[in-house]
């Protein structure tokens, strides 16, 4: 990958990350869309966890990584702190492949 | 040292908590990051310049992966962008948190991530809610940049990130930061839906476009003309 690549990249990246608050100064921001858009932004990350722990490099990623979230969303649904859900879900993962489960 | 006690007390002892140990992961996943360019033969200042510059993870892993496959540049730009098009309902959702003057607007821009969104938005208070955009971007950037200098120098020795279950900590972190949200009865439903929709169409779309697809589940959260209690104030 060439440095021009790189920047490509960066400036493509950038301006992704530009183009959500451009369009809302762009609107007018009522109470009703600004619910809207925080629920948006909440289903794509939960969306994310979901396909993240299920899915990697295109296949089923096993059952060690989505054992090891559901154990972290366990903990935190428990209202455990974040430092306890990242160490337990990194953990159960982590065994779990130690045991020679994917 | 009073400034010092004043920043700390600013930003709160659970929020730097929360933020170090969220930090401690994204430093060993850029250490990986940055060991696995390099021993696919990226030079250590592009690597450096991706991780400071295109500034998102799942992005630069994939490009990566994409170039070590024989992709062409225009492969990696697509691979990438199209990964990170979740931005887009990411800054609609939290870019008033920094849209103030034009560096704030240009550094919040770059701070744009997953978890800094799902930080911010954890907090309901407005002003919280900017503490831990920025508190939490700034720890994800030392942390990012430090953890690349590792792995950049450690090469090959660094330990494998999946031996370490830590592909588990990131989606956990986001996992327990959305929870709250989800006590909302149109908002749960809104991302089963989501997810259920994003599930079933993994496999068939390169990764990117069913986070996005998710959005759909939105139907069921429309917000009606009543106001909810928890934002009259605005």
């Amino acid at each position: 990958m060439t440095m021009t690549a790189v920047l490509a990249l960066a400036v493509g990246v950038f301006l992704v990350r530009l183009a959500g608050p451009l369009m809302r100064s762009r609107i007018n921001v009522s109470e009703r869309t600004e619910t809207l858009m925080k629920r948006g932004a909440i289903v794509v990350l939960a969306a994310l966890v979901i396909t993240g722990a299920l899915f990697a490099d295109g296949g089923f990623a096993g059952w060690a990584l989505p054992a090891g979230v559901l154990v972290g969303g366990l903990l935190a649904w428990r209202r455990a702190p974040i430092l306890v859900v990242v160490i337990a879900a990194a953990a159960t993962t982590a065994l779990l492949r130690l045991a020679g489960i994917a | 040292m009073r400034a010092r006690n004043g920043l700390t007390a600013l930003i709160g002892r659970d929020l730097l908590r929360d933020t170090a140990a969220y930090s401690v992961g994204i430093a060993v996943a850029g250490a990986s990051f940055a060991a696995l360019a390099t021993a696919q033969g990226l030079p250590w200042w592009i690597t450096l310049a991706m991780s400071m510059l295109v500034y998102a993870g799942t992005a630069q892993f994939a490009a990566i992966g994409v170039a070590a496959a024989g992709g062409g540049p225009a492969a990696v730009l697509a691979t990438g962008l199209i990964l990170n098009l979740r931005h887009l309902p990411y800054g609609m959702a939290v870019g008033h948190l920094y849209w103030d003057r034009w560096w704030t607007r240009l550094l919040g821009t770059h701070n744009l991530l997953d978890t800094t969104t799902a930080f911010a938005l954890a907090e309901a208070d407005p002003r919280r809610a900017r503490i831990a955009y920025w508190t939490t971007g700034a720890g994800n950037f030392a942390a990012s940049a430090a953890g690349n200098v590792v792995g950049i120098a450690a090469g090959r020795q660094i330990a494998d990130p999946a031996a370490l279950g830590l592909d588990a900590a990131l989606p956990a972190i986001v996992l327990a930061l959305v929870l709250p949200s989800l006590k909302e009865k149109s908002t749960l439903l809104a991302a089963l839906t989501g997810a259920a929709i994003a599930l079933a169409a993994s496999p068939f779309l390169p990764a990117g476009i069913p986070v996005l697809l998710a959005l759909a589940g939105l139907v069921f959260a429309w917000p009606s003309g009543e106001t909810e209690p928890e934002e009259a104030e605005r």
